[in-house]
């Protein structure tokens, strides 16, 4: 006996639930990946403008269909008005951003408000319309899977393959424009074309993630994914790759989970499941992750300290900072009273031995290879070889030293 | 314009302009810090603090569920710039990632709750009630005077003023500083202002006046207020206390122009029912910044090209 | 530093070090501005000279290190110093005239609410006449150009009446009729006995414009007198390679 989850994991609930799974999985995939190139041109909320622009035309899509004697529930249908009245949001950001002094938060700040409330009025009427029964088209504010036809889990799952393939196809300009337009621009790459390219892709992600997720929900998929995989890698192309993979997992395992108790609705679940992913990045990621950056910001001030308490004794100086005391106690350095050990003498010569040699160094060596690594922390032996060091110590105590111990 | 108009729509109309007006006058500031969007991210979260508070008390009160949705607005922003430090996530990812999720949770604990019993649904949450909120004793201009009728004004519009009224204050004591590190954040702290203080105190205003104005006239209201009457106005004029004037007036403007195309736009139109009032008054919002965008005098960027900054 | 010391400077800084993520960008650095000065603050870009005027204001948060001002506590001594901070921090496109921008150096004495008057107007315009802009006031502040924008910021500071005045780049990007007329007014405070502290890059003008530098690459190289600090070795040590001999050779050093 397999619990429902599990099942359902498996593809063993049912053809439609399979179907809704494997459906969410490419849209995830597709999501994710494709949210990845805005995310690296930093303009990840363009899609919430674009999201919400989708409501309008999806209202006149129902109302044109039904004005042309048509059911006007064709998801087809719908998902082509919902594309146009994207691609005129899309453009009107872009306008507002270029021809007026208004930035860009503002401009999709006001499209999207703008737009979704034309389109809460369309609904309104709609509703009031005495074709076309009860439309249901509130069913793309949140998604809705529960009702799906077989048809519309294959334009999804269609829809989701071919941008899929889109984004295979591009990856490389797309990349290139998204780590360094100007760059990009130089080589040859209509950086125009590409950034219409990545807009369209997230259009097409948003149109067809509509009726699974649903419009305020498809922003999650497209932000949440590359967010969480920035945790994980520096590199461009692999970020791509672990943010659909993120993406991905998110749809199969949240559309799994929704299928497998009633009153899971299938967008919520996914965005869950994916921002637990994000949280669980965020906080043990090794480089980026936070505890990772505790530990490292913590190791780091006790250095600091350590360090200018050193300098401190060998110079003669008293110590006032609580902290630098406590560190240098702590390691045995200085006594309760704050008095140095012995250790502390011997390792207060040896850091002052440390910044001679730096100002030497830095009098010798005529680059930013190693004048440049200077930053009051690095120990010279780290930077230069045993003979060049030797060298700078045949100068010290020749008059030439500046500012050693002022 | 007499009994009929004092009853079904003075109220629903003045409750409109106050709380466009309350999230106008933050607005103004936020988009010239470049954070419009916490308005966006502030009024999608209301949900999941209205579901808990639900959830919490049993009853749909109304001070609960403000309470609620005050305090996931708190949460939104304290998680928001904790992403950004922590994860170093740039600011509108960090919203787009908090606003989103926070929502889905809503979403799910609403439906994972019995809330079919009362009115407490997802589509009331973003447009609202507007049109609901009527003086049902008022018999006419008169009542404005009898006691009585006044008593049963719709609370809503209590609430909503006072608010507004705050806001204003608010704005009024603390212009200058607010200008000064909205202009020149390192200026403004080398005299002593707290600007991580205000900055905070500047998101928490916002929150305030979306949850109020939220309440009675729905999230999108809410986003359009913050966002376009400011922005019109800012291409109307290079002084931010013109800017701040214009601002009210093109909220109250689509307040109004909103409600009555609403309620009577259909009508001329031949149909028989009224549209959604929060969705055309942000529709009548965003027409006035359109037009702004086209003519405005001062709508166009001059001097120096603006330096990238996140 | 012992704070006999410390009463009779403008400015005393201890032990400062900031850090942005894990390298530090400036590195225990000690320094007292004596009274009266036109002091420097020299060194090669990113060598933390922004960063440690910034730390001394309280903009960004030191790791470790006491920042004195005229013997107090800075949240003390606010009202003693004036800031100008470098002209591309702020967006230009704010919806403000100059003379607003000017005003907002009087805040402190406006406060919260009080009414600006037609004494407080005056005040502002005399600064603006101070630096030559006085026919810009009505003038949105995005239509100036760079060098008139770095004026208006002089102007705000002005208006501070400070005893202490900290620039942060003021002559970076400015034309000569700009520099000339900013190092006028300097030279102007610096006569009515007020202490002058500029992060400044350009070598060639140093001896010119100033008594007193702080030489700095991350951590402190030297500091003192022009006259007797501004050398071609304490350069070679703030430089290192960045700086060609030749280049040390062309400057007119106080010393050979």
């Amino acid at each position: 006996m397999l619990s429902p989850f599990v099942s359902a994991l498996l593809l063993q609930s049912g053809y439609n639930a399979a179907l809704v799974a494997v459906g969410a999985a490419l849209l995830g995939i597709a999501a994710g990946s494709g949210g990845a190139f805005l995310f690296l041109r930093k303009r990840a909320l363009v899609s919430d403008a674009v999201a919400h622009a989708t409501l309008p035309g999806v209202g006149l899509a129902f109302m044109v269909m039904v004005a042309l004697g048509g059911d006007g529930r064709n998801l087809l249908g719908l998902l082509l008005g919902s594309a146009l009245s994207a691609s005129l949001g899309l453009l009107i950001v872009e306008w507002i951003t270029r021809r007026t002094r208004l930035a860009e938060d503002a401009a999709i700040g006001a499209v999207l408000s703008v737009f979704f409330g034309f389109g809460i009025v369309l609904l309104t009427v709609i509703q009031t319309m005495s074709r076309g029964k009860q439309a249901g088209l509130e069913g793309f504010l949140l998604g809705s899977t529960a009702g799906m036809l077989f048809q519309d889990a294959v334009i999804i799952a269609i829809g989701g393959a071919g941008a899929i393939a889109t984004i295979v196809l591009l990856r490389r300009p797309m990349t290139l424009v998204a780590f360094d337009a100007e760059f990009a621009a130089a080589s040859g790459v209509s950086v125009r074309t590409i950034d219409l390219a990545m807009m369209l892709l997230v259009m097409a992600v948003t149109v067809v993630g509509l009726k699974v997720v649903g419009l305020v929900l498809v922003v999650a998929m497209l932000i949440i994914p590359s967010v969480t995989a920035r945790f994980w890698t520096d590199r461009t192309d692999r970020l791509v790759g672990i943010a659909g993979l993120v993406g991905g997992a998110s749809g199969y395992v949240g559309a799994a989970f929704s299928a497998s108790a009633p009153h899971l609705p299938t967008g919520p679940i996914i965005v869950l499941v994916c921002f637990a992913l994000f949280l669980a990045s965020l906080l043990v990621a090794p480089v980026r992750g936070v505890l990772a950056a505790l530990l490292r910001r913590r190791r780091f001030q006790v250095l600091v300290h350590r360090r200018q308490g050193l300098l401190s004794l060998a110079h003669g100086e008293p110590i006032f900072d609580p902290l630098t005391l406590a560190v240098l106690r702590r390691s045995g350095l200085i006594r309760r009273d704050g008095v140095p050990t012995e250790a502390g003498r011997a390792q207060s010569a040896k850091v002052l031995r440390d910044e001679r040699r730096w100002d030497i160094a830095r009098q010798i060596y005529q680059d930013d290879a190693v004048s440049g690594r200077y930053d009051g922390l690095t120990p010279i032996e780290t930077v230069l070889t045993r003979d060049e060091i030797a060298e700078i110590d045949r100068r010290i105590g020749s008059p030439s030293v500046v500012g050693g111990a002022a | 314009m007499g009994a009929e108009f004092v009853q079904l729509s003075l109220t629903p109309l003045a409750i409109g302009v106050l709380a466009a007006i309350a999230c106008a006058l933050p607005g103004n500031f936020m988009i010239l810090r470049r954070q419009a969007l916490i308005g966006d991210a502030i009024s999608h979260v209301a949900l999941p603090g209205i579901v808990v508070a639900f959830l919490i008390t049993g009853t749909i009160a109304t001070w609960p569920m403000m309470i609620g949705a005050a305090g996931a607005a708190v949460v939104a922003v304290v998680l928001i710039e904790a992403i950004r430090r922590l994860g170093r996530v740039e600011p509108g990812a960090a919203m787009g990632v908090t606003f989103t999720s926070l929502f889905a949770a809503g979403v799910l604990l609403l439906e994972q709750s019995d809330t079919s019993s009362v009115h407490l649904d997802v589509e009331h949450a973003l447009y609202g009630n507007l049109e609901s909120l009527i003086w049902l004793s008022a018999e006419g201009w008169g009542s404005l005077l009898d006691r009585e009728a006044l008593a049963d004004l719709p609370p809503e519009l209590g609430r909503m003023a006072a608010v507004t009224l705050l806001i204003a204050v608010l704005t009024a004591l603390f212009w200058r500083p607010l200008k000064l590190s909205t202009f020149d954040e390192g200026f403004a702290a080398t005299l002593g202002i707290r600007t991580g203080l205000l900055s905070l105190a500047l998101v928490m205003t916002a929150a305030v006046a979306a949850v109020a104005a939220f309440d009675a006239v729905g999230s999108i209201i809410v986003i359009a207020m913050f966002i376009c009457p400011p922005a019109a106005a800012r291409l109307m004029t290079n002084r931010l206390e013109v800017q701040v004037a214009w601002s009210l007036v093109f909220a109250t403007l689509s307040a109004v122009l909103g409600y009555v195309l609403a309620g009577y736009g259909p009508l001329w139109l031949g149909g028989n029912d009224a549209v959604s009032a929060a969705g055309m008054i942000a529709t009548v919002s965003g027409v006035i910044l359109g037009l702004a965008c086209l003519f405005a005098p001062h709508r166009s960027r001059i001097g120096a090209p603006r330096e990238a900054e996140g | 530093m012992h704070a006999a010391l410390a009463a009779d400077h403008p400015l005393v800084v201890q032990g400062m070090t900031v850090s942005y993520g894990e390298r530090p960008a400036v590195f225990s650095v000690d320094a007292a501005v004596p009274s009266g000065s036109m002091a420097a603050i020299i060194g090669p870009n990113g060598a933390g000279k922004s960063t440690l005027l910034k730390a001394a204001l309280g903009i960004v948060p030191p790791l470790s290190g006491t920042v004195t001002v005229f013997g107090r506590p800075l949240a003390e001594a606010r009202s003693r110093i004036a800031y100008v901070p470098q002209r591309a921090s702020v967006d230009w496109d704010f919806p403000a005239r100059v003379i607003d921008v000017v005003l907002m150096g009087l805040y402190r004495e406006l406060g919260l609410l009080r009414v600006v008057r037609r004494h407080h107007r005056e005040k502002a315009l005399a600064c603006l006449e101070r630096v030559g802009m006085a026919d810009f006031a009505a003038r949105q502040i995005g239509q100036l150009s760079g060098g008139q924008q770095q004026r208006v910021f002089l102007a705000r500071a002005l208006a501070q009446n400070a005893d202490l005045y900290l620039l942060d780049e003021p002559f970076a990007g400015v034309d000569a009729a700009t520099e000339k007329a900013i190092i006028d007014v300097l030279k102007s405070l610096k006569a009515e006995r007020r202490t002058v502290v500029c992060v400044h890059h350009d070598l060639a003008t140093v001896v010119d414009y100033f008594d007193h530098v702080l030489l700095i690459n991350v951590r402190k190289i030297a500091e003192g007198p022009v006259a007797t600090t501004f050398t071609a070795e304490t350069l070679q040590a703030t430089y290192g390679g960045r700086l060609a001999t030749t280049h040390i050779d062309q400057l007119k050093l106080p010393t050979a």
